[in-house]
């Protein structure tokens, strides 16, 4: 019989030793700049708005005209902004939860059930990621307004969902397939009811795949331009409202909104990492 | 069943009635009727696919069977929720819970059922398997042998009628494993529960068990204690899973009112009657390597034993313990002998002209109709199932 591969992974570790560096000569010196620039280039559009959203600015905030923090305190001052705003946040959340809730069910039937046409199922549900927004989005337009549905904010949220689910599919599934049958099994034959072995052992181990689906849901559907602006009759989220801004210049106000949004996400990693790492700390002092 | 907030009292018998499993395509189990006594060590033992891990499933409700019923302590539970039975498996891949602590996997079982002090009956489980100072920890961070002792640990902890051991010590090396059979059979023993083993390990099955039934192709070949099994087998393929076995094959000759004459090759081979299946028409019958003794010179010809030869040592194979030896006798082919190493170095070299003998009272004869050709190839030494589960489990891993 063969050693568990759990023995080799622990007898490797301690006594690991990282390879040496190389030296680092002129030559070594390319790749380093050539990363440097990368990053320059990435990070200048996104300096550029946290920068201009302290623009003094009047009409446009084109031109550099001074420091402030006033459009940082009074961001709600410009007309429809914040509403566009919360309209965003709402539909995000709401076709979040929907998509992540209806998309983590699907994938688990895909994954631990055979049925008929799961097959098809399965490849049905990679066509909204294949198809071209534009499609997309003058497609639903068509259905609505072939139903006669009043467009607003419920079929904005209906078009986000839908194409979130594709998403969270192809995410949740993943971890789905890496969770060994044997521990639900394991769950039910130590007296789990079904609910008890899905809450206290399925859902548990599936959580970090759910958690990505869901971060995933929500920035595509913070993000949508297109599907958004065919779907949302005259309600506004806020990359409508900057589309429409963009035409008389977009306000500095704008510019704030979308530096907080990048800040609470890079908030976010760094929290989440730190407490992953504290977690991994603890976890090897015990052992 | 399971009665929420209590233990089981003692083991419990466990009843199988006509019971027949039907995957699509192909059946595992047909029409098997078997009876587990209450407190005792119950070891399936047979080859992969043989249907003994079916079995166990359907004990534990994980499978549902195509027919027939199945009772534990008398109840019929054939109906009953995986979760209602009282039942426990301890898993061939463990199946811990990675999102919990040691201590949290075994009090799962107590918690579900609502029973008092959890944790504390999940540390004394804990201190039985010797593992209490790791209780903190999570099950990634054990090593094999202590993972397999904490999911035995979570599946005695809920005192079941009947715990399930589906190849629990696969997964271990050789040292390790013997320790845990002997754990194993001395908590079962301090406990008194059921046991129902399944393993492809004939050695592991007879070292454990007080009763073997030995599985091949959905049915049970024969069933009884490990002594017996071994020293009577009733079917070639029961002679050869379980341990080694000479099998020659031809017609009875003679017959007297306790022994049967069997023409191998020209050479009356006697068989006690009581020790024989079959007593007309063409016989399979055998005996063990180690019962046989080398000759280097012709023995006397005697009414106790039987003799074969002259042949030729064709291969020597010293073990520590014993010296196994190839005969190649003509006309019967190769025959295996054991010696143990009463002296230093084989007795015979390689090329030698020696003779087999054994005592009459040590041969067998076997109930199946002799294949065509006159030997039973052995082909299911535990080695080759061990090749062949791997095959099958990347299989399945590639297919997932």
């Amino acid at each position: 019989m063969t050693a568990l591969p759990l023995d080799t992974a622990n007898q490797a570790g301690p006594d690991h030793v990282p390879p040496r560096r190389p030296r680092r000569g002129l030559a070594g010196l390319g790749l380093p700049v050539y990363v440097a620039l990368a990053l320059v280039f990435l990070l200048i559009p996104i300096g550029y708005t946290f920068a201009f959203s302290f623009n003094d600015s009047a009409k446009s905030n084109l031109a550099w005209r001074g420091f402030t923090l006033e459009k940082w305190l009074t961001v709600c001052n410009e007309p429809g902004l914040c509403e566009a705003f919360g309209n965003s946040i709402l539909v995000g959340v709401v076709a979040t939860v929907l998509a992540t809730a209806l998309g983590t069910a699907i994938a688990i039937a895909l994954v631990r059930y055979r049925f008929r046409f799961r097959s098809s199922i399965s490849l049905l549900l990679f066509l909204p990621m294949a198809t071209p927004e534009v499609v997309l989005g003058a497609g639903l337009a068509a259905q609505f307004l072939a139903l006669g549905t009043q467009k607003g904010i419920v079929t904005v949220i209906l078009a986000h969902t839908m194409f979130c689910i594709s998403f969270v599919v192809v995410t949740v599934k993943a971890r789905v397939a890496g969770l060994d049958p044997a521990l639900e099994e394991a769950g039910r034959d130590l007296y789990g009811s079904a609910a008890q072995v899905f809450w206290r052992i399925t859902f548990p181990l599936l959580l970090p795949g759910i958690l990505a689906a869901a971060l995933l849901s929500f920035a595509l559907s913070f993000d949508d331009f297109i599907i958004t602006n065919f779907n949302a009759g005259s309600v506004d989220t806020f990359p409508k409202f900057i589309y429409i801004a963009a035409a008389r210049g977009i306000p500095a106000e704008a510019n704030v909104i979308a530096s907080a949004v990048f800040i609470l996400a890079i908030a976010i990693v760094v929290v989440s990492q730190v407490g992953r790492a504290a977690r991994q700390k603890r976890l090897d002092r015990l052992s | 069943m399971a009665a929420m907030g209590t233990f089981a009292e003692a083991g419990a018998d466990l009843e199988f009635i006509d019971i027949s499993k039907r995957f699509p395509g192909f059946t595992a189990i047909e029409n098997l009727n078997l009876t587990i006594p209450a407190g005792s060590f119950f070891a399936l033992l047979g080859p992969s696919g043989c249907g003994k891990t079916t079995t166990l499933r359907l004990v534990a409700g994980l499978e549902e069977p195509s027919a027939g019923r199945i009772l534990i302590g008398g109840t019929d539970v054939t109906q009953t929720k995986s979760f209602q039975r009282p039942v426990n498996t301890v898993f061939q891949s463990y199946a811990l819970f990675p999102h919990m602590t040691v201590l949290e996997n075994v009090a799962f079982g107590l918690r579900r059922r609502k029973i008092d002090d959890p944790l504390g009956k999940a540390h004394e489980a804990l201190r039985l398997v010797e593992l209490d100072h790791v209780a903190a920890r999570r099950p990634a961070q054990l090593s094999g042998g202590q993972q397999q002792r904490v999911a035995l640990a979570r599946a005695v902890v809920n005192r079941p009628a009947l715990l399930l051991l589906d190849e629990p010590l696969g997964a271990l090396d050789l040292k390790l494993r013997r320790q845990m059979q002997l754990e194993l059979k001395s908590i079962q023993t301090e406990i008194g529960l059921t046991f129902l083993h399944v393993t492809h390990d004939q050695e592991e099955a007879m070292t454990m068990a007080d009763i073997v039934a030995v599985m091949n192709k959905g049915e049970i070949e024969q069933m009884g204690a490990p002594e017996q099994l071994y020293e009577l087998p009733r079917t070639a393929f029961v002679a050869n899973f379980l341990g080694q076995s000479n099998l020659f094959t031809g017609p009875v000759t003679g017959s007297t009112a306790d022994a049967i004459t069997v023409d191998i090759s020209g050479r009356g081979i006697v068989v006690p009657r009581t020790r024989a299946q079959r007593h007309a028409g063409e016989v399979t019958i055998g005996v063990r390597p180690e019962k046989l003794l080398l000759h280097i010179e012709a023995p006397s010809a005697d009414a106790g034993t039987n003799v074969l030869g002259p042949g030729r040592v064709t291969d020597v194979s010293f073990s520590g313990v014993s010296t196994s030896y190839i005969v190649q006798i003509p006309g019967l082919g190769a025959v295996t002998v054991f010696a143990q190493n009463m002296v230093f170095g084989p007795v015979v070299n390689e090329g030698a002209e020696v003779w087999v003998s054994w005592t009459v009272d040590h041969g067998f004869g076997l109930e199946d109709e002799p294949a065509h050709g006159s030997r039973f190839p052995a082909d299911s030494s535990t080695n080759a199932i061990a090749v062949q589960r791997r095959a099958d489990l990347e299989t399945e891993l590639e297919g997932a």
